[in-house]
């Protein structure tokens, strides 16, 4: 067997050997190795399935440009990370990967006929073959796509793994530590600029990793490297993040990091973080994010072994690996002699230099000659063979008329191309900053910043090494002098054997007016020159569109290696400039992002914030259920041994009907309205009249926004004349602070009112039934509790065992109530006090559900399940509440407009079905007639249904079109299990004449 | 996420505060002598600028202070921050006054 390893050289370790396996296979390399450098090294070059026609694919690229070798590496079941590019994972001692996209095996993939039958998988096939017969969609094709199609597996169980997240401030951020970025960093780091610099490898350096003709200040230059990074670790004004990619780029210079901790590890420490997020404030950005090559575009130029032939010389270079030993490279500029040099001086055969351009670069010319390099010009590339391994390339040549002729078959193992290099300006174009079209060099480069960014070295074109410094050192000065830290311009002596990186983007000549079909733009989509000729042949001109039509640089490689070749293409077939053609917007990321490391800390218990109320642990110790209220834990009913939630609700309510019950309604929202203003704010906010409202009474109040809808409710008593304590709805309270916040700041700012939130400064504990007063009387002092000196809807200052009570005489259940407010700490002693007071009355706690039904019974409305936001207070049968003789409140402008008051708008009414039994669905919708054709016509819903222990039977709101002159009327509500007769009623279903809460 | 100015507080990241529409609508002081097509377009009708636009945002979660700014809807530019009550200042969208 070959040894395709190198004897010596690379950054690899060769001394400290790794196993791994890879679909089962194992194999073994060494410390510094990527998977992909390590299965290359073992002559492995077959490793995925393309995602549409399923043909096999290998390693394009050696970064984060790989749009092909996309693996799973799984730790354990719930450890295992889909569509990593073997390109960037670093090989561990014991990696376990697995080819993705294909079955049974990767060398056998039964999907494949899909590359067969491609004729029928067209650009635009989803929205064209698909569309019939509809229902098909989900029933048949989609299951079938998502099957075939997509890309790896998810784990299986939930990950264990832990995730930080942080932010940082910087002057100066530099993305990018290749020889720009490094000098950028050197200089504004110089200046004492606070410097973040990041980047997406392991170690530092960028493709000076993989120059070994490099040298700067007199040292190779992998030593400057390694020692410019020390004198930057050495300073307090600098962080440096390695395995660390700056995924998007957010406005006004917020730059997303993810930090990568321990995937490279062989045994993460147990505890230890896994990925880090950074959310980096930077004054300054600079972008060193380096240039990436382009592949060329031929017939078969997908198939494994063929390569970028930067790729070639990285892992020749940096890894010890070489990719081939008979190998064709295919230049379309000046880069790819470079490959062929440095392959052939480590041993390769260099079977076939085929330059697509009638003329090489001077340098590059004098080098191939001085190799005796078989250089060909005015070359083309025809097709390639071999199954799961390029095995020979079909040349051809481009007569000087235009024609193109074959000239011949050459045996290969591995193709290297260069179509010349895209400067990076991902980052750039995400920051919405425009791009400028280089004619010189056929490149896009960042143009004018919409932030305060910079540019450095390749990604806007300047890639000679020297230059290179140069620039990222000029602009590293300028960036953190824009930030205000002045300090000199280092400069950098240094040299490098190198040829150019131009090239022209776009696919190579073949004979024939017809597209050939299997020459790959974007290999990651499956898209290829035809895709796009056909989607400018239907008609598609604007480039976002054909990108849309085709997906080309819709994948998860965001078009890194596909974009600029997709425009090439387009433009020749319109006969326009690639400028005229234009370029769509990149987005982020710029390669994937884990949900965990967005997701960071807020999962499980961390989740969400949790309110509890000062009963939780009490009503926990008794069983209750809870459920989820906004962010609150409210307890939903209190089940006694062998009890479902229809017994206990059942039990609750009678004990509410005929004894006592104890609620904690401490949820409700609160706020203290206060100032000479009060009672003027109050008038012209909410619709009641509160100037009739005497000190140590309350009322129940509604608030509307200005549209004349429903906002808000709750009881509003007057603690004093300048003093007003607001309840609002569980959910409502802190919007409807908000919008008084906003009238008094906005609108009324000469009014004297303070507002202040006091929903957990109190505990409110409801003791609710006809023997309340006697259970609550013996505890209570300085407060006559008898009804003639505390009526319905009256206040008073009082003492509950000693704590301060505001107690409130009020039912939202429709009997004797009281509402005892008292300072949170108290809550809990207050709450078990009444409760043993009240255990030879059978006291007996209740939760949300029985309050619910008990309400209901009374056709109490709750805002937000009987209203929706179109409802006014006449619609719900509030509007005795509205002070009708005020010029002025919140809403009543819009009450007056002519739809408000139309017949025919749907109203609160109650309904009883005709089978007592039958519990009606909330939001199940109410017709005339059952016997009407699909669709019907639907004249209201049902808000709101129980079963009620006090009525002996089921009981429903609903919100009915025109519904008070309804009463009396059968309608239906046809379900699924057949049409349910109903009847509707006035919505008060118990004690209507309200003599129980008089008790 | 945005760096908004607070006037009370200074520069703050985005999620401290709350947007609150456009600017500079007042509720009519006497609604009732209203004709209900103002009335229904003081509350349903607003621009929807292509440029410099002038907003309300809320300090929520500092000051909790109404405050308004002129804002660049096609580049997110905040071109200045100023008290409620105040007029927008006479600015162009490059930020000269
Ligand atoms: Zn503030």
């Amino acid at each position: 067997m070959n040894s395709w390893r190198t004897d010596g050289g690379g950054r690899i370790d060769r001394t400290r050997a790794l196993s791994f396996s890879f679909d089962g296979r194992r194999f073994t390399g060494f410390e510094g190795d990527t998977l992909a450098s390590a299965l290359l090294a073992n002559g492995v070059h077959l490793l995925g399935r393309s995602f549409k026609y399923h043909r096999p694919r290998g390693i394009l690229g050696a970064g984060s440009e790989e749009p092909n070798a996309l693996v799973r590496v799984v730790r354990d079941h719930s450890r295992a990370t889909p569509n990593l590019r073997a390109t960037q994972v670093e090989l561990y001692d014991g990696l376990v990967a697995e080819s993705q996209n294909r079955w049974p095996s990767l060398g056998f993939d039964l999907s494949a006929v899909n590359d067969i039958l491609s004729p029928l998988f067209p650009a635009g096939f989803y929205y064209k073959t698909f569309m019939w017969p509809r229902r098909a969609w989900h029933a048949f094709y989609e299951p079938r796509i998502r099957a075939a199609a997509g890309l790896g597996r998810a784990p299986e169980g939930p990950d264990p793994d832990r995730y930080a997240q942080r932010f940082a401030h910087c002057d100066v951020l530099i993305v990018g530590a290749g020889a720009a970025g490094l000098a950028a960093a050197l200089a504004a780091a110089a200046s004492g600029a606070r410097v973040i610099l990041c980047d997406e490898q392991p170690e530092f350096g960028g493709s000076l990793l993989a120059e070994p003709s490099a040298r700067i200040e007199g040292m190779p230059a992998a030593d400057w490297v390694a020692a410019q990074r020390s004198a930057l670790a050495a300073r307090p004004n600098v962080t440096l993040l390695a395995r660390t990619t700056a995924f998007g780029y957010f406005p006004h210079n917020l730059i997303g990091l993810s930090e990568r901790l321990t995937d490279h590890a062989a045994a993460p420490s147990a505890g230890s973080l896994r990925e880090r997020l950074w959310q980096v404030r930077a004054r300054e950005v600079v972008l060193a994010t380096g240039a990436i090559e382009r592949p060329l575009v031929f017939p078969g130029n997908d198939r494994p072994g063929v390569m970028l032939a930067s790729a070639g010389r990285t892992y020749l270079n940096r890894y010890g690996v070489r990719v081939g030993s008979r190998i064709v490279v295919v230049a379309g500029s000046d880069a790819a002699y470079a490959a062929a040099l440095d392959l052939k001086a480590a041993g390769a055969e260099i079977v076939a230099l085929a330059d697509v351009r009638s003329a090489a670069g001077e340098a590059a010319t004098a080098a191939a000659r001085e190799a005796s390099l078989p250089v060909s010009l005015r070359a083309t590339v025809l097709g390639t063979s071999g199954r799961l391994r390029v095995s020979s390339v079909r040349l051809g040549t481009v007569t000087s008329g235009g024609a193109v002729e074959e000239s011949s078959s050459v045996a290969c193992d591995a193709v290297l191309m260069s179509g010349g290099y895209t400067p990076t300006v991902h980052l750039f174009s995400q920051s919405r900053g425009t791009l400028s079209w280089n004619a010189e060099r056929n490149v896009f480069v960042p143009g004018k910043p919409a932030e305060r960014t910079h540019a450095a070295g390749a990604c806007r074109g300047i890639d000679a090494l020297a230059a290179a410094l140069a620039d990222g050192a000029a602009v590293g000065s300028v960036a953190a002098a824009a930030a205000g830290f002045q300090g000199s311009t280092p400069a950098f002596e240094a040299s490098a054997v190198e040829f150019g990186s131009a090239g022209a983007p776009g696919a190579l000549a073949q004979p024939g007016p017809t597209p050939p079909a299997k020459a790959f733009v974007d290999f990651q989509n499956d898209v290829t020159t035809k895709d796009l000729a056909l989607a400018a042949r239907e008609g598609f001109r604007s480039i976002e569109h054909i990108k849309r039509y085709t997906t080309t640089g819709m994948a998860t490689d965001q078009g890194k290696t596909s974009g600029m070749n997709a425009l090439g293409v387009v433009a020749d077939g319109f006969e326009r400039s690639i400028p005229e053609v234009g370029l769509t917007t990149f987005r982020m990321p710029f390669t994937p992002v884990t949900f965990g490391v967005f997701a960071g800390y807020a999962r499980c218990d961390l989740f969400d914030p949790v309110r509890t109320t000062p009963t939780h642990d009490w009503a926990r110790g008794h069983g209750a259920v809870f459920e989820d209220v906004g962010l609150w834990k409210r307890a939903r009913y209190f089940p006694k041994t062998g009890e479902d939630m229809h017994a206990a609700v059942a039990r609750e309510c009678r004990a509410v009907r005929t004894g006592c019950g104890l609620f904690d309604a401490s949820t409700l929202g609160k706020i203290e309205v206060v100032g000479p203003d009060a009672v003027t704010f109050m008038n012209r906010l909410y619709v009641n009249n509160w100037s009739t409202l005497a000190v140590g009474k309350s009322r129940y109040g509604i608030l509307l926004r200005d549209d004349g809808f429903v906002y808000d409710d709750g009881v509003v008593a007057r603690l004093a004349e300048d003093r007003f304590h607001v309840t609002t709805t569980t959910g409502g309270a802190a919007r409807v602070l908000g919008m008084m916040e906003d009238y008094l700041q906005t609108e009324w700012p000469d009014l004297k009112v303070w507002l202040t939130s006091t929903t957990e400064q109190w505990a409110v504990i409801a003791v609710q039934g006809p023997r309340a007063r006697e259970v609550i009387s013996p505890l209570v002092s300085d407060i006559d509790l008898s009804p003639g000196a505390m009526p319905h809807m009256s206040v008073g200052w009082g003492k509950i065992c000693g704590a301060p009570l505001l107690l409130f005489r009020v039912s939202f259940t429709g009997e004797l109530g009281f509402e005892l407010n008292v300072p949170a700490d108290y809550g809990r002693a207050v709450w078990e006090a009444v409760y043993s007071a009240g255990r030879s009355r059978d006291i007996t706690p209740y939760g949300t559900e029985a309050m619910h039904v008990l309400r209901a019974e009374k056709g109490y409305i709750i805002v937000g399940q009987e209203t929706d936001g179109t409802a006014t207070p006449d619609d719900v049968g509030l509007s005795w509440a509205i002070g009708k003789a005020k010029p002025d409140f919140v809403g009543k402008r819009s009450l007056e407009r002519p739809a408000m008051k139309a017949p025919g708008r749907k109203q609160l009414v109650g309904l009883l079905t005709e089978d007592p039994t039958v519990v009606l669905d909330e939001g199940a919708q109410l017709v005339e007639s059952a016997r009407q054709k699909v669709p019907m016509r639907m004249i209201g819903h049902v808000t709101s249904s129980y079963a009620s222990a006090a009525l002996g039977r089921s009981i429903a709101l609903a919100m009915l079109a025109g519904g008070r002159a309804r009463i009396g009327e059968t309608l239906y509500v046809p379900m699924p299990g057949g049409d349910i007769a109903v009847k509707v009623t006035a919505p008060v279903f118990y004690d209507p004449e309200g003599v129980r809460l008089n008790g | 996420m945005l760096v908004i100015d607070c006037p009370y507080c200074g520069p703050r990241p985005e999620l401290e505060f709350s947007y609150g529409g456009q600017a500079h609508i007042a509720r009519p002081a006497n609604p009732a002598t209203v004709e209900t097509s103002d009335w229904a377009a003081f509350l349903y009708l607003r621009s929807n600028t292509r440029g410099l636009h002038a907003e309300r945002w809320r300090h929520v979660r500092g000051c909790a202070r109404f405050f308004n700014a002129l804002r660049d809807t096609t580049t997110d530019k905040f071109i200045a921050t100023y008290r409620t009550g105040e007029p927008a200042p006479a600015i162009d969208s490059r930020g000269d006054r």
